[in-house]
């Protein structure tokens, strides 16, 4: 995957590779969240490109990238409040899963996520932070995604629950060709199941490398990841 | 007592018909988050539209149909021309444009069909029933009333608790950017609740018309007693819009029977007063889950 620029970008270009986790990091305000916005088409950008293989995603509607394979989970989870846990997961599985497989594929998000499954009746208004992550993240999984966007997961999560998430992500691209952007302020965490590690800084790559790399580079992590 | 009685069947007819305005407001705010004026002169026309056919020989029932298909493909035809060229402009722009259309469509109708009061048929008889030796307020229309606004309410449940589509309905209404994430298409679920919802005006004007003087402005009234009603009962519940409904009918029809129906609008007014200092966010919306 290709991308360029934006105003709150420039010079954003990095690439993310199937069956891995690549952690976009930095400060706030670096423009993560932009770039993801990007990406699904929220944000149109000035010039720069989009692509996933052969797919142009530039240009294309929110819709249509999505349809396309791309699960965006925002920040603040965009959990539906006012329907109940079970439609926000119907809702992800309308258009990708046919319907003698719906109820199946809302079993293995159950089983992904088994605290969901006695709330599936229940507003998901009444869940709690991390239940609702296991939903957005779930919702965007039932529909199959080929590209998975995570916009901050771990925010506003206990660090044994991020510990959990950071876990279901890593079985996720295993053995799988699932590509996930994981966008994280908490970069420790991050850098922990990521195999490749993107910093930005005031809308800028400062260093796309493995996450290895950038976890061994004490001044790249001192000056930019705090930590 | 027989006061009672009629004043009370009466409030409940003319809630129902309160209600299908309400219900159309609330399908359009739940779309597009605003209000739309025109609601009731849309459906003005439409009955208008009926009234040209009925007067060419077509039948009562085709004409009662082909009136409600054209008022949901004019929903249709109005969020696309007027209202969608002005998303992302300020919110109170789409709502003059509502006004001006209110305007434009009785002017219209006034040039076309002229401004003076007709007859419309109903579609039963509209003399009351007799119930024991006691003649009551509640005719055989008033009955088909009932009944058509209740299975209107009962396809409108159905269609937003257990389709699909009213699943994808329902989150383009609460969360717009969500649901185009999730692969929603919002744009034509907003056109199909103006439909739905023009399509509701023009039930409601081929209700009303029969019971008013049949002029353009017949449905004026309507469109502050329904949206007295929408409010009352939560601009974005389609059972607060039958609540509210029956509770403003109830209240207009007991002031009109016991305080003189020139106080009618007082009474809405005061209603809707009420309604606001006591849950401003309507009985069936839950503030706290009201995206701002």
């Amino acid at each position: 995957m290709a991308y360029g620029a934006v105003q709150a970008l420039s010079n954003a270009s990095f690439e993310a590779s199937d069956g891995a986790i690549t952690a976009v990091l930095g400060a706030n305000g670096a423009g993560k969240t932009t770039l993801l916005r990007t990406m699904t088409g929220l944000v149109k950008a000035k010039s720069g490109s989009v692509r996933y293989g052969d797919i142009e995603l530039t240009g294309k509607s929110v819709e249509a990238i999505a349809r396309a394979g791309v699960a965006h989970v925002p920040e603040g989870r965009g959990v539906i409040a006012e329907l109940t846990v079970e439609e926000n997961l119907r809702l992800g599985a309308l258009w990708s899963v046919g319907r003698q497989d719906r109820q199946s594929a809302l079993e293995e998000i159950y089983e992904l996520f088994p605290p969901l499954t006695k709330r599936r009746r229940g507003a998901a208004s009444t869940l709690s932070g991390g239940e609702r992550q296991m939903l957005a993240i779930g919702r965007a999984l039932i529909s199959r995604p080929k590209v998975l966007l995570l916009d901050e997961p771990s925010l506003g999560l206990a660090p044994m629950v991020t510990a959990q998430l950071m876990a279901v992500l890593r079985d996720l691209t295993k053995g799988s060709s699932l590509l996930v952007v994981l966008v994280e302020q908490n970069a420790r965490s991050a850098l922990s199941v990521a195999q490749r590690a993107v910093v930005l800084n005031l809308g800028k790559v400062v260093v796309s490398d493995s996450a290895d790399r950038v976890l061994a580079d004490q001044d790249l992590r001192r000056h930019y990841l705090g930590f | 007592m027989t006061l009672f009685i009629d004043v009370t069947l009466n409030g409940f007819v003319i809630g129902m018909i309160f209600a299908i305005v309400a219900l159309g407001l609330v399908l359009i705010y739940r779309a597009t988050r605003m209000i739309n004026f025109a609601q009731g002169a849309m459906g003005m026309f439409t009955t208008f539209l009926a009234f040209s056919l009925l007067n060419r020989g077509v039948g009562y029932w085709l004409a009662f149909v082909l009136a409600i298909l054209i008022g949901f493909l004019l929903g249709a035809i109005v969020e696309l021309l007027l209202i969608r060229p002005l998303q992302g402009k300020p919110e109170l722009n789409p709502v003059i444009v509502t006004i001006g259309l209110l305007i434009a469509l009785e002017g219209l109708a006034g040039v076309i069909w002229g401004n003076s009061g007709r007859g419309f048929p109903a579609a039963f008889s509209q003399s009351g029933l007799t119930v024991g030796h006691t003649k009551v307020a509640f005719s055989h229309f008033d009955v088909f009333i009932l009944v058509v606004v209740f299975a209107l309410m009962l396809g409108v449940l159905v269609l937003f608790r257990a389709t699909n589509l009213g699943l994808r309905m329902r989150a383009a209404a609460f969360a717009p950017e969500m649901a185009r994430l999730l692969g929603v298409r919002v744009g034509r679920i907003l056109t199909l609740g103006w439909a739905l919802a023009g399509a509701a005006g023009a039930l409601a004007g081929l209700l009303v018309a029969p019971t008013s003087s049949f002029n353009p402005y017949f449905m004026d009234l309507f469109l502050i007693y329904g949206f007295t009603a929408a409010v009352v009962g939560g601009l974005d519940s389609p059972i607060g819009a039958l609540v509210g409904g029956l509770i403003t009918g109830l209240c207009i029809s007991f002031v009109g029977g016991y305080l003189g129906s020139s106080l009618e609008p007082l009474g809405a007014l005061a209603l809707l007063m009420v309604a606001l200092m006591a849950r401003p966010e309507g009985i069936f919306s839950r503030p706290a889950a009201r995206r701002v």
